[in-house]
């Protein structure tokens, strides 16, 4: 995967996959276009699952020190 | 049984009856308790079936039981709620069967303002006034935010709740807490100060401020001036859940969505993803179709362009040519042997005639003709005198003679 897909966020990511089948879906592209499109758009999606598939839920507090401790999942 | 005691008494042992009966008959002859006005605030109010109701008179330290009877209670101008600040009319007396005594109502009044619900109604209006409610100065929520800062109490249950609807909720985003108190004289500048450290950072998109349900005193902090205008004046969105779901404080009224807990107020920080999902793989597989439809079109384009030039293309019309040619060729001949059967015919018909008044023909019948010596045909007896040299010319040939003897 590129560098410029890792620091895409989901958010980003999903909406730019959306774009894209609406650019395919409204026609009237070259098939190099559409293929080019096609493929920038299953590596979205394979990303957005792998973030969703991988996602878990970090919990920081701030301690009295004012230090920044990561806390454990239960 | 005698109120008074006799020496007979003293050393008894009481049933619980004679006891609570004895009670009730001292509470019944103090005066005082006849007709007694209380002041209080109004906790765990019932209505039985009966139309009765039973509620508890609080103040800051002590609580009394009441009831008042339906026949009272219907001749109530207001509905009573727990909270309520009311002065109540009635008598103390005792529920012998309960063993309690109780302030039997007849009725109530609501009950000037306490402090608390005074100083709240005030600072609402003040802040009214100056437009902090305004929903024009709400913030949107960010639908995917990536980190939710949280100011809470770090050991209460509020924050364990905030933090399982997070984690079942939206597993992507991450949570940075900033503990403080919750409640006490030390609470409103401990959440102020928790608020602006959690806003000053950049990786944070978005504010809870919780706490878990209490009484109108536990929930004050939140009703302190200090964080209202704290909240208002925050950058980031800023998403309360104080208390329980009636519960509402100026924090609520200030903050740019109220939730009515702090579960509620996880929920509607973050999206779903497991609604998300779905989403996703329609999308994915839209990908795919959208895809094969677009392949499947220039595809019917090429065909329908290949078949066209092959009605175009000039091998068609040669080869259309050349059928026209052989077409004309073989008509060409036909009609040139027609014509040479026609002249044929023609030639034999002459040929025939010909041949009829040929004298040729005439000399296979056995004429001959004959010629004098200078070749010229004799014709007559008149041409020749006997002694000429003549030529006999038959059928098959010729031969010399000589005229004699005219016959």
């Amino acid at each position: 995967m590129t560098d410029d897909m890792q620091d895409l966020t989901f958010e980003d990511a999903l909406h730019e996959l959306e774009a894209i089948v609406a650019q395919l879906e409204a026609g009237d592209l070259t098939l190099e276009v559409s293929l080019a499109l096609f493929e920038r758009g299953q590596t979205l999606a394979r990303r957005c699952n792998q973030q969703l598939d991988s996602a878990s839920l970090r919990v920081e507090q701030l301690t009295a020190d004012g230090e920044i401790v990561e806390l454990p999942s239960p | 049984m005698n109120l008074f005691l006799d020496s007979g008494q003293i050393s008894s042992v009481w049933t619980v009856s004679e006891l609570n009966n004895y009670i009730r008959e001292l509470f019944e002859i103090d005066y005082r308790l006849q007709d007694v006005e209380v002041r209080g605030e109004v906790s765990n109010f019932t209505r039985a079936r009966s139309g009765h109701l039973y509620f508890t008179l609080k103040d800051d330290r002590c609580q009394l039981k009441c009831v008042m009877w339906r026949s009272s209670a219907e001749r109530l101008r207001f509905l009573l709620e727990d909270g309520d600040a009311v002065v109540v009319g009635g008598r103390i007396s005792v529920y012998e069967a309960g063993g309690v005594y109780q302030l039997y109502a007849d009725h109530i009044e609501p009950g000037g303002r306490g402090d608390l619900a005074l100083a709240f109604e005030r600072l609402k209006q003040k802040l009214a006034e100056e437009g902090l409610f305004e929903p024009a100065a709400r913030r949107s929520i960010p639908a995917f935010p990536r980190k939710i800062g949280v100011v809470t109490s770090a050991d209460a249950a509020a924050l364990r709740d905030i933090l399982n609807v997070l984690r079942r909720r939206c597993p992507l985003v991450s949570v940075l807490v900033a503990p403080t108190l919750v409640q006490g004289p030390e609470a409103p500048a401990q959440i102020v100060s928790a608020l602006q450290w959690l806003d000053g950072r950049d990786d944070v998109d978005t504010i809870i401020i919780a706490r878990g349900g209490g009484s109108m005193e536990d929930l004050w902090a939140f009703n302190d001036e200090r964080v209202a205008r704290a909240i208002f004046a925050a950058r980031r969105p800023i998403i309360s859940g104080v208390g329980h779901e009636t519960d509402f404080t100026i924090a609520d009224l200030v903050a740019d969505l109220r939730a009515p807990t702090p579960s509620a107020a996880a929920e509607l920080a973050v999206p779903s993803l497991e609604e998300i999902r779905p989403a996703l793989d329609q999308l994915q597989a839209a990908l795919t179709v959208e895809m094969q439809a677009i392949v499947e079109q220039k595809r019917w384009q090429v065909q329908t362009l290949a078949r066209a030039l092959v009605h175009l293309s000039p091998r068609a019309a040669l080869d259309n040519n050349r059928q026209r040619i052989d077409g004309l060729l073989a008509r060409l001949d036909r009609a040139g042997q027609r014509r040479l059967e026609r002249e044929r015919g023609r030639l034999a018909v002459a040929q025939a005639g010909l041949i009829a008044v040929s004298p040729l023909a005439t000399l296979s019948r056995g004429y001959a003709i004959v010629r004098d010596e200078h070749g010229r045909i004799v014709r007559s007896v008149q041409a020749v005198a006997s002694g000429d040299k003549i030529t006999v010319q038959v059928t098959d040939g010729g031969f010399g003679a000589t005229v004699e003897q005219e016959k």
